[in-house]
């Protein structure tokens, strides 16, 4: 009788220890005493960034605001279509056209609702032309269906590849029993259209009936980084997971990265629906995230460092934490992660990561604005 | 026999009126539930227990419950800065979530009703409506 409660308990604090198991490396303390300089100032959630020149960017603040800055003084570009702002959804990335210099067509993601059907919002990928302050020339070129008023996961990023692709993530909607594992829905999806906002003929999926064949790929929960690899030109994506198993994922044509069928995730304690999710972490056909994190640090923003600006940080990948409030470096080797280390700990919510075009980070932190991340004295 | 018949109805309507003020307020605290498993859990967690030192609890929490205004700014324009909860410091940031006075006022009075916490107030969407962002420091 004793010995069987002894190996229950035993049972029990394996059970535990294998749940509450965390990944590897484990993540270390600053090395260094870095230090940040405040380049703009007063924006609630700085979304995106797309700089134009080392001094002169565009911010999107979440709630619908599209800024031009430059030399730290911010104006604010009119001419946005009806921004639907809910939740995690809003304005949300913006990305220069690649002949941006010339044509000053950007492109930016959004909630919006086009159809006039007071259901809420979905998200969409806009083309626009920058003038002065004006926003000109605006297209919709894509609008994930069906509108949901839910506050969760819209997604997304803006990346192109060297092709006259540009690629852009959706979240699940918060449905994801029904969207991330079907092609013919929208959400939990990266898509890829030509720069015109038409399908490329040889995208997966084209040719199959009644799919959007605007999918790359799909099986995604929320995306909110995605950054191209400075030398191997691949996609480099990351998204929250529920609870643990926020993912780092290399973006591959036609690919099924799993959501919700594996992850490393736990449901929230509030899950009431049909399919609470499996203790499954792996299925034949389901691509294996790159990295994983347990316990979640809620991923947003991504960015490689490529300069030599700061002494020891070239190739390593950048990613923000929200809910921990740091800056999360990440020294890679041949597509494995082996160290991480905590820069700027405690600087606020770290919406974004991007590199200026001078090689320093720049950090889009909620309630703050825009900081510079100065390299260690 | 007819004055206290028109009393009696008085009476009747006054109940009638407050039964549904009563059932209002059931009605707006279970859709507040909804809205908080939605928008508010991720953070403040699913018992109001907030988490780690950067997201302070909404369970017993003396800044929710004796600053009520502040607290609908705070959903209503987003809140930045120091805030000390049942004595301790908390300087991190709440996002506005572009929700209407209707839900706002749905979440406080969840908010303020659950978990053993309890208020006399009915958060209305007209009292959300006045609430300034003048009054957030």
């Amino acid at each position: 009788m004793s010995k069987s409660i002894f190996k229950f308990f035993i049972a029990i604090i394996y059970f535990q220890t294998a749940c509450s198991q965390e990944n590897t490396p484990p993540i270390l303390g600053q090395e260094k005493n870095y230090s940040y300089e405040l380049i703009v100032d007063d924006i609630s959630v700085p979304w995106g960034m797309a700089f134009i020149k080392s001094d002169e960017l565009l911010v999107t603040e979440q709630s619908g605001i599209l800024y031009h800055v430059k030399n730290g003084v911010k104006n604010e570009i009119k001419g946005l279509p009806d921004v639907y702002f809910r939740g995690q959804g809003g304005l949300l990335d913006i990305a220069l056209h690649p002949n941006f210099d010339s044509n000053k067509t950007v492109f930016f993601t959004q909630g919006v609702n086009t159809e006039n059907d007071n259901k809420g919002g979905n998200t969409s990928l806009y083309s626009g032309v920058i003038d002065g302050l004006k926003l000109t020339n605006v297209k919709l070129l894509y609008k994930a269906i069906p509108n949901t008023k839910t506050a969760q996961h819209w997604g997304s990023r803006i990346v192109f590849d060297k092709e006259g692709h540009i690629y852009f993530g959706i979240g699940d909607r918060g449905e994801r029993d029904i969207n991330p594992q079907d092609i013919t829905r929208d959400g939990g999806k990266i898509y890829r259209l030509n720069l015109d906002g038409t399908i490329p003929i040889d995208n997966p999926f084209v040719g199959l009936k009644n799919v959007k064949d605007a999918i790359f790929s799909f099986g995604h929960r929320n995306p909110q980084g995605m950054t191209v690899h400075p030398k191997t030109g691949q996609i480099w994506e990351h998204e929250h997971g529920p609870r643990g198993g926020d993912e780092i994922n290399i973006i591959k044509e036609g690919l099924n990265y799993g959501w919700p069928k594996i992850t490393y995730g736990k449901d929230y304690l509030t899950y009431v629906g049909s399919n609470p999710l499996e203790k499954t972490t792996s299925l034949p056909g389901m691509e294996q995230p790159l990295y994983y994190w347990v316990p979640s640090i809620a991923p947003s923003g991504m960015a490689f460092c490529t300069s030599n600006v700061y002494s020891d940080w070239k190739d390593d990948l950048f990613v923000g934490s929200l809910k921990f409030e740091y800056l999360e470096r990440l020294v890679i080797e041949e597509n494995k992660v082996v160290k991480r280390e905590k820069i700027l700990d405690g600087i606020g919510r770290v919406r974004n990561v991007v590199e200026g075009p001078d090689g320093y980070l720049y950090l889009g932190i909620e309630g703050k604005g825009i900081v510079k991340v100065l390299p260690a004295k | 026999m007819k004055p206290f018949f028109l009393f009696f109805l008085t009476f009747c309507f006054i109940g009638i009126l407050s039964l549904k003020a009563q059932k209002n307020k059931s009605e707006s605290i279970k859709n507040g539930s909804d809205l908080y498993r939605d928008f508010c859990y991720r953070c403040h967690g699913f018992n109001g227990e907030g988490q780690t030192d950067l997201i302070p609890p909404l369970k017993s929490s003396d800044y929710l419950l004796n600053n009520i205004d502040l607290s609908i700014a705070g959903l209503k324009y987003g809140l930045k800065g120091k805030i000390i909860v049942n004595g301790k410091l908390y300087n991190s940031y709440m996002a506005y979530q572009g929700l209407d006075n209707g839900e706002i006022a749905d979440i406080m009075n969840y908010i303020l009703n659950e978990w053993g916490n309890s208020s006399e107030e009915f958060v209305t969407a007209e009292r959300v409506s006045k609430v300034e962002k003048s009054i957030i420091k």
